[in-house]
């Protein structure tokens, strides 16, 4: 069942990069399309980071207590300004792991 | 010149896989702790060759999700690459359907972004330049997925690893963020996807990526 779904995945990805490139000169991507793709991964990843840092319980979390929240702004102004994967991941893991010793020592049970 | 071209592809690279790597690695890690079996992980890069699809589809699976769900967030995920195709086909209009077979397994991201900066600049041999830069991010998406796998094992939950997920994802789509349009459909999706939160089957994902593409076009279309 794992793996049939793994393959189906796979056909599905392969489908989406062959499409124009096998049917060349029979469609083109209609214009609105185009513009809509554009906004798919601006839209995507977003919509899985925010429940993530935000949410981390499956419930909104904006205490103090959830330290996901001040280390993902970090890594955004990170990568903002340094346009680095690698700082990005850094920072906000380093900022995150800090924040958790120093709410672990004032006593809170965090998630 | 086939030979030089394909160097040059592979070098072209090279900068991107800093990023690859820890990618590949933490796709790994994250595949064995959500409980898939190494040679499913491993078979999903091979099968799949998609970074931010995989870390999704592999958080549904241990989340219980049915397949139908899994395949849609991969079929939204993953719609981009249908503009890579559109974007690249007509430089690949001659080859032979062997060569524009091979090359559409490797379009990801990384691979078209130097690609069609190749073919737009006139550079020669488009096809083998694609084809080294397609192999070498393959051959480290595909090691860097196996040592993650092996590391997989040891890392200690408490370390939340699964939070280097949204940290990638930050480092990936912020920089992208060039437009008011672009951080309308951020915005948008972010906030729908966490007052979805509680839908269940995780289709608050589809809610919110279809909410963030029209608050997008709507923006787009006012500017």
């Amino acid at each position: 069942m794992l793996w049939m779904l793994i393959a189906a995945m796979g056909i599905i990805t392969y489908s989406l990069r062959l499409s124009v490139i096998a049917a060349i000169g029979r469609f083109a991507v209609p214009p609105t399309l185009a513009r809509a793709l554009r906004f798919v991964p601006l839209a995507v990843l977003p919509a899985i980071i925010a429940p993530d840092v935000l949410a981390p319980g499956g419930v909104l979390d904006l205490s103090a207590a959830n330290a996901r929240v001040p280390a993902a702004a970090l890594a955004v102004l990170v990568a903002w300004r340094t346009r680095n994967v690698l700082a990005t991941i850094g920072s906000g893991m380093a900022a995150l792991w800090l924040l958790r010793a120093v709410l672990t020592r004032v006593g809170c049970a965090c998630p | 010149m086939p030979r030089a071209a394909l160097a040059a592809g592979a070098r072209a690279v090279v900068p991107m896989l800093l990023g690859v790597v820890p990618f590949g690695t933490i796709y790994g890690v994250l595949a064995v702790a959500a409980g898939l079996p190494p040679a499913a992980a491993q078979a999903m890069s091979l099968l799949v060759f998609a970074g931010s699809a995989q870390f999704v589809a592999v958080q549904l699976i241990a989340g219980g999700a049915p397949a139908g769900v899994v395949l849609l967030t991969t079929l939204v995920v993953n719609l981009r690459h249908v503009l890579y195709s559109a974007s690249l086909a007509p430089y690949l209009r001659t080859l032979r359907p062997a060569w524009r077979w091979l090359l559409a397994y490797a379009l990801v991201d990384e691979v078209y972004a130097v690609a069609i900066a190749r073919y737009g600049a006139g550079g020669p041999a488009g096809q083998w330049f694609a084809l080294g830069a397609g192999a070498t991010l393959w051959a480290t998406w595909q090691a860097s997925t196996a040592a993650g796998i092996f590391l997989g094992a040891q890392v200690p939950p408490g370390w939340s690893l699964d939070f280097t997920l949204a940290l990638t994802f930050i480092a990936l789509v912020v920089p992208s963020l060039r437009d008011r349009a672009g951080l309308a459909a951020a915005l948008v999706a972010g906030a729908v996807a966490v007052a979805t939160v509680g839908v269940p089957l995780r289709l608050g994902l589809i809610m919110a990526a279809a909410a963030g593409i029209l608050a997008g076009l709507v923006a787009e279309a006012r500017a």
